[in-house]
C-alpha cells in the first residue's frame, strides 16, 4: 500500500540490511481517464514497484447511460437505437443480438435474403472493429501509419453502412424480423469492388506490423492468457482464440445462417498480445471471405425476396400503406404502441468482433421489455486486467489495454 | 438440442436434489431453479462435473419484482466451452437475503456480483470488495430498482462561480414522460379525462 515502507525478502530467508536510509515504498498512479491509450475514459489506479505493476484497480462507469434502465421505460423497437450506442465501433453486431432475442421469444422466421445481409454487415462489422483495434493497438504501442491506413478502409466502410441505412454509425438498420431495407445492387457490386481490394491493405499492415521489431518487442509474451485464465475469468472471443481454444459461436452454436458458409477459425499459439494481434488479422481475411459468399448468396435466385418477416413485427409496405386501411393501422399502432412480445425469458448471444455479446430479455407480455440485460464482452476482460497485468511494466499496460479490445459504450452501457 | 438439454436437468436433479427446486426447458434453454443457500454446491458441482463442465460464468444478473415476497430474482447464466451447452440458473431472494458469492469457484463473478450490489442493492457475503462500479462515487439508491425513477434524484453540473461540480436535486422542466400507448380498448386501468363524470351520472 502506499505509505508502507517495503522491505524485501529473499529465498534464502534473508533480508535488506536496514540502514534507516531506505525509504522505499511503492508508487501509486492514475491511469486515465484521459490517457490516450485508455481506449475511450478508463481509470486505472495503478500500485506500482519500480515500473513493475503490483495491482491494477480499473474505476469503470465514467461513461454509465443507464441503457438498461432506459430500456425498461421504452418500447422494443424505440430500444433498437440503444444497441448501436453500446459497442460504438462496430454498431450492427450488438442489433443483431437483441433483434435475436424478440425474434427467438416471439418465434419469428427471418427471411433468407434479410438473414444474408445481416451475416453481410454482421462482418463489415467485424473488419472495422478489428481494423481499428489492430490500429490503435500498433499506435499505443509506438506506430503512427497504420491507423493512418485503417481509418481510410474504416471510412469506405461507414459508406457501405450509410448507403445501407442513412447512418455511418449508429445505423438502427436491423430490425426484429428482418433488416430495415433493402440494398440496392450497386451498393452489392461495390462491397465486392471493395472486398477484392481490402487483402492488398491488409497486406500493407501485416508488412508493417507483423515482422517489425519493435512492434514484436512489445507484444510478445506481453499479456500472456492461459486456458486456465479463460474459464476463471469468463473470456470469450479473441481473448479465448489467441491461445489456442478454437471456440466461436458462430460455429459452435450458429445463428442467422453461419453454418451454411464457410470459414477457419484462426487460433494463437501462446496467448499473449502478439498471438491476439495475428488471431485479428486472420479474422479479418476470414470475413473477407465470408462477405464473398454472402453477396454470391445474395445474388443467386434464392437470395432474392423480401427483407423483412410480415407480420405484426414489422411495417407493411409503403404501397400497401397508402392503398389499404388496415395497413395505415397497422404502421400506426407498430410507430406508437409497438409490438408486444410474449411472456418468458431469453438468452440470446452472437459473436460480436470483441466476444461473446449476449442479451437477456424478460418479457412481460407488454410492449416494453420488463428487463434487459446486455452482457458485454468487455466487462469481463477487463475485470481480469489486474490479473493479467501484474508483473508487467507500466508499458505494457497500454498494450494489454490496447489487445483485450475494450470499448467504454458497452462495458459502462 | 432439446433432449440433450431434458437429459442434463433430470441428471442435475437426480445428483443435486437438495439443490433443485424445480427445472424446465423453455425456449430452446435450459432454466433452473435453486435455493438460495446451495447455490455455491451446484455452482461448484456444475463446474466438476464431467457431464456438465459449466465451466464459463458469463453473466450474472436480477430481475426485481416489487410484489413478491422475496422480490429479487438473481440469474446466472453458465456456459460450457467443453461440452457446448448453456444453463441459467434462477436464486429467489428477499430483500435482506445475503446471497453467497461465486467469487471463490469463479472469479469472474466478482465485477458481476459489484454491479448487482450497484444496481439493485443485493448483497453478496463473502464477496471480496463489495463497492459500486458502475454508478459514480458517493451515488445513492440502486438504480435498476423498479421504484428507483428513470431520472434519478441528483443532477450534476459545473457551478463557474464555486469552480467545481456540484450536486442539486433533479428540476425538471416537465415531468418525465412515461407513455402509455395501450389501446383503451384492450383492459385500460386508468380513467380517461371526462369518463368520470359519466359515472356520476
Amino acid at each position: 500500500m502506499d505509505g508502507d515502507i517495503r522491505v524485501n525478502t529473499y529465498d534464502d530467508g534473508s533480508t535488506d540490511a536496514v540502514t534507516g536510509e531506505q525509504k522505499i515504498r511503492n508508487f501509486n498512479i492514475n491511469f486515465g481517464p484521459q490517457h490516450p491509450a485508455a481506449h475511450g475514459v478508463l481509470r486505472l489506479v495503478l500500485e506500482l514497484d519500480g515500473e513493475i505493476v503490483e495491482r491494477c484497480d480499473p474505476h469503470i462507469g465514467l461513461l454509465h447511460r443507464g441503457t438498461e434502465k432506459l430500456m425498461e421505460s421504452r418500447t422494443y423497437l424505440q430500444n433498437l437505437p440503444y444497441f448501436d450506442r453500446l459497442d460504438y465501433v462496430a454498431p450492427m453486431n450488438q442489433e443483431h443480438a437483441w433483434c435475436l432475442a424478440i425474434e427467438k421469444l416471439t418465434g419469428t422466421e427471418v427471411p433468407r435474403r434479410a438473414s444474408l445481409i445481416r451475416v453481410l454487415y454482421s462482418e463489415i462489422g467485424r473488419v472495422l472493429n478489428h481494423l481499428l483495434n489492430v490500429t490503435t493497438q500498433a499506435l499505443d504501442v509506438g506506430a503512427l501509419t497504420p491507423p493512418l491506413w485503417g481509418f481510410e478502409e474504416r471510412e469506405k466502410l461507414m459508406v457501405f453502412y450509410e448507403r445501407a441505412c442513412g447512418a455511418r454509425l449508429h445505423a438502427a438498420y436491423f430490425r426484429p424480423g428482418g433488416v430495415h431495407q433493402d440494398l440496392p445492387e450497386d451498393l452489392i457490386d461495390d462491397i465486392e469492388t471493395w472486398a477484392n481490394e481490402f487483402p492488398n491493405l491488409l497486406a500493407d499492415i501485416d508488412g508493417l506490423l507483423t515482422e517489425n521489431r519493435i512492434f514484436k518487442q512489445r507484444n510478445v509474451d506481453i499479456g500472456v492468457v492461459s486456458e486456465q485464465d479463460i474459464l476463471d475469468y469468463a473470456f470469450s472471443g479473441v481473448m479465448v482464440r489467441g491461445s489456442g481454444m478454437a471456440w466461436d459461436l458462430r460455429r459452435s452454436q450458429p445463428y442467422e445462417c453461419y453454418d451454411e458458409f464457410d470459414f477457419q477459425i484462426p487460433v494463437g499459439k501462446n496467448g499473449d498480445c502478439f498471438d491476439r494481434y495475428l488471431c485479428r488479422m486472420e479474422e479479418m481475411r476470414q470475413s473477407v471471405s465470408i462477405i464473398h459468399q454472402a453477396i454470391a448468396k445474395l445474388r443467386a435466385p434464392e437470395g432474392k425476396g423480401d427483407i423483412l418477416a410480415r407480420g405484426k413485427l414489422t411495417p407493411p409496405t409503403r404501397s400497401a400503406m397508402k392503398t389499404n386501411m388496415e395497413s395505415l393501422i397497422h404502421h400506426f399502432k407498430l410507430y406508437t404502441e409497438g409490438f408486444h412480445v410474449p411472456a418468458g425469458e431469453v438468452y440470446c448471444a452472437v459473436e460480436a468482433p470483441k466476444g461473446e455479446f449476449g442479451v437477456f430479455l424478460v418479457a412481460d407480455g407488454s410492449n416494453k421489455p420488463y428487463r434487459a440485460k446486455i452482457r458485454a464482452p468487455g466487462y469481463p476482460h477487463l475485470q481480469a486486467m489486474d490479473h493479467i497485468s501484474k508483473g508487467h511494466q507500466l508499458a505494457d499496460v497500454a498494450a494489454i489495454i490496447g489487445t483485450m479490445d475494450v470499448v467504454f459504450g458497452e462495458i459502462d452501457r | 438440442m432439446s433432449e440433450q438439454l431434458q437429459e442434463l436437468g433430470a441428471y442435475i436433479e437426480a445428483k443435486r436434489p437438495d439443490c433443485v427446486l424445480s427445472w424446465e426447458i423453455a425456449h430452446g434453454e435450459l432454466n433452473v431453479d435453486v435455493t438460495l443457500t446451495n447455490i455455491t454446491g451446484l455452482v461448484e458441482f456444475l463446474k466438476g462435473d464431467a457431464t456438465c463442465r459449466f465451466s464459463t460464468l458469463i453473466d450474472i444478473t436480477a430481475v426485481d419484482y416489487p410484489g413478491r415476497a422475496k422480490r429479487f430474482d438473481v440469474v446466472y447464466h453458465f456456459l460450457s466451452m467443453y461440452q457446448n451447452h448453456r444453463i441459467r440458473l434462477r436464486v429467489a431472494a428477499r430483500e435482506k437475503d445475503m446471497v453467497p458469492s461465486l467469487v471463490d469457484v469463479h472469479p469472474s463473478a466478482n465485477w458481476f456480483e459489484r454491479e448487482i450490489f450497484d444496481m439493485f442493492g443485493i448483497l453478496f457475503s463473502g464477496h471480496p470488495d463489495l463497492r459500486r462500479i458502475l454508478t459514480d462515487y458517493g451515488f445513492r439508491g440502486h438504480p435498476l430498482r423498479k421504484d428507483f425513477p428513470t431520472t434519478g434524484y441528483t443532477e450534476v453540473r459545473y457551478d463557474e462561480a464555486q469552480k467545481r461540480v456540484v450536486y442539486e436535486p433533479v428540476k425538471l422542466v416537465q415531468e418525465y414522460r412515461q407513455f402509455d400507448f395501450m389501446s383503451p380498448w384492450e383492459g385500460a386501468e386508468y380513467i380517461l379525462p371526462g369518463d368520470d363524470k359519466a359515472e356520476a351520472k
